[in-house]
């Protein structure tokens, strides 16, 4: 796709009379063609492969997206490592073997959506949407770097795929809710899939869309929360528990399952196993924050800590 | 005076919203428990899978918005608008303006239009920090032909908006023929030398009124009507400053932030020329609407009186 059809410069500010608002994206990130094909293959070998092949695949994937990670935040000196790593097998998951989306074409009107609400881990999702070809994955080192479209928070305005721009806590949910009352309304066969921090679940807009979402039997949204228990600056637990969270979840109208967030066929089957009489599932993924990198799994300081040169190689080394 | 017949600028939103809708099956409604105060029941009526009332849920309502537009709808989210603007702040922000959304949303009831419900019901503080935001627009109609002239324009355009449905009853301003509204663009309502009134919402009429008591004393006051308060026409300012050398505004707004910094901010960048803002600039006493517009002010008489006092001429 040409880059003018998803481009126009938002002209504002002063503007007056004749000039429109800003309406659309303004983008550098152009398709990867090659990476894109790559992509398509692994996704016509997984629609036929058996298990053990299939998780075999989705560790390889999730191996690569790991240590990605690990370069890029590195090379810019910011990012939010721990979270990083433990949302990896559920983008992984998703995006290499569940959602239906066309990289060569980012606003297909029947995609699926794929919502990271927790948008502090975007390294893990822009490297994943690099490895679908959304973007060239050379673009992953301008991370952070000025004028990059790789904000360190995921902008919808300047990165293909990103269906909303998340980084303030808690505004996930309540948008995915949005799509998934409009999919149903075009009649879409679509899905709306969000994923969410634990910590985040703190914010009550999370629960006014749950709520929404429950009563209005919303059977093509599924929530995947990240739940590795620990937030900022301590454990979940220690700071305004969330448990019991499953049960919380189901009190809204919700069907939940729990499963291990770093078994790629466990949340395979977790997130396509049909959904019971029009209800949206939560999916709570149990996960380690840091998951890979021994020094940094479970270690509440490693939310946005930074690796130096030698934890780096350590890290790339342990995710081998 | 001009005053004959008065209408709430709630019921033309209402009509025309109706009249898109049934042209354009991508236009929703959005609202959080508010299907009578937002004037949806007829809406309801003819379209009630395309309204989505959230219940009372802001932050929840605003998201859905965001979403909604994701899934290639174009919804009006419609509620009171200190609610909405308020309570949704962040999601304004981040979910629709950053993400350019094209959600349209409808702050109904604003300024000091809840009289004696009080100040914790008065949306005096949404032309400031909606102002602040990047990226969307603020338009607010002064009456019926600008109301629906503004959601046809909404309704058509792609990305966000910010529209302020007055409830307070507002004669009819605009001048015939021609657009009633234009995007980004004032409308001069009345010429004049000596100084100039840009007002907007419930107070353009007023400043009407108010140049025909400044004319009995001989000054020849310019009404414009600043119906987009973002991004604002610039250009009619900088006229106003410089042809008339003296500009008050009037707003049912805080002027801290609101159409009169806007128009303090040009003015200051460009030409400085004496000026009064007019607005509440404390939280209103008890009161009805009508007595709280006198209380602040925000009358003929008092935007007449201010526009002497610019002039020097209050002495006199």
């Amino acid at each position: 796709m040409r880059p003018s059809e998803t481009t126009i410069t938002a002209a504002v500010g002063g503007a007056a009379g004749t000039a429109a608002p800003p309406a659309r994206r303004v983008t550098g990130l152009l398709p990867d063609h090659d990476a894109i094909a790559e992509w398509r293959r692994l996704r016509e070998r997984l629609a036929h492969a058996d298990r053990p092949a299939t998780a075999a695949a989705l560790v390889a994937l999730a191996g690569g997206i790991r240590r990605t990670v690990i370069s890029t935040i590195t090379g810019a000196g910011l990012g939010h490592t721990g979270g990083d790593l433990s949302v990896t097998d559920i983008l992984t998951t998703l995006y290499g073997a569940v959602l239906r989306v066309d990289p060569a074409n980012p606003d297909w009107p029947d995609r699926d959506r794929l919502i990271l609400s927790k948008g502090h881990c975007s390294v893990a999702l822009y490297t994943t949407l690099a490895t679908c070809g959304f973007f060239s994955a050379e673009q992953l080192s301008t991370f952070a770097a000025p004028m990059s479209p790789l904000n360190g928070h995921p902008s919808r305005r300047a990165v293909p795929g990103i269906e909303t721009s998340t980084g303030p806590l808690g505004h996930g949910l309540p948008v995915g809710v949005g799509v998934a009352v409009g999919l149903a309304l075009r009649k879409s066969a679509a899905r709306t899939v969000v994923v969410l921090g634990d910590g985040e679940l703190q914010e009550g807009s999370n629960w006014e869309a749950a709520m929404t979402a429950g009563h209005r039997r919303l059977s093509s949204l599924t929530a995947v929360v990240d739940r590795n228990g620990l937030q900022q600056g301590a454990r979940t637990s220690a700071t305004n528990d969330l448990e019991p969270l499953a049960d919380k979840w189901r009190a809204f109208g919700w069907e939940a399952v729990e499963v291990d967030g770093h078994d790629h066929l466990a949340l395979l089957d977790a997130v396509t196993a049909p959904h019971g009489a029009g209800r949206p599932r939560c999916v709570i993924a149990r996960t380690v924050k840091g998951r890979g990198v021994s020094f940094m799994e479970d270690r509440v300081e490693w939310h946005h800590k930074v690796p130096d040169a030698e934890q780096a190689r350590l890290a790339l080394e342990e995710l081998r | 005076m001009i005053l004959e017949q008065t209408h709430d600028c709630r019921d033309a939103f209402a009509e025309e919203l109706v009249r898109l809708a049934r042209a354009d099956d991508r236009i929703v409604a959005v609202c959080n428990d508010s299907v009578g105060s937002s004037k949806l029941t007829g809406f309801a009526k003819e379209f009630p899978d395309r309204l989505i009332n959230v219940g009372i849920a802001e932050q929840d309502m605003v998201g859905i918005g965001a979403g909604l537009a994701n899934a290639g709808l174009v919804p009006f989210v419609c509620g009171a608008a200190t609610f909405l603007t308020a309570r949704a702040l962040e999601q304004i922000k981040a979910d629709v303006a950053y993400s350019l959304a094209n959600v349209k949303l409808c702050g109904m009831s604003p300024g000091l239009s809840y009289g004696a419900l009080g100040p914790t019901h008065h949306s005096t503080e949404d032309l400031s920090w909606l102002r602040a935001i990047a990226d969307l627009p603020v338009v607010v109609p002064a009456d019926p032909a600008q109301t629906r002239a503004a959601i046809q324009w909404a309704a058509e355009m792609v990305g966000p908006v910010f529209l302020r449905i007055g409830r307070f009853p507002v004669p009819d301003v605009s001048p015939q023929g021609g657009a009633a509204f234009t995007y980004g663009r004032a409308t001069r309502l009345r010429e004049g030398v000596d100084a100039t009134i840009v007002a907007t919402g419930t107070l353009v009429s007023r400043a009407l009124e108010a140049a025909e008591l400044l004319a009995e004393h001989g000054v020849q006051a310019r009404v414009v009507n600043m119906s987009t308060i973002s991004p604002l026409d610039r250009e009619e300012i900088m006229a106003a400053a410089r042809q008339t050398g003296a500009i008050v505004t009037a707003e049912e707004a805080v002027p801290t932030g609101g159409l009169g910094a806007a128009v303090a901010e040009v003015v200051l960048e460009t030409r400085p020329v004496p000026m009064r803002l007019l607005g509440p600039r404390t939280f209103a006493p008890t009161g009805g609407t009508e007595f709280l517009l006198e209380h602040f002010g925000l009358t003929a008489d008092g935007i007449a009186r201010s526009a002497l006092e610019v002039l020097g001429l209050d002495h006199a």
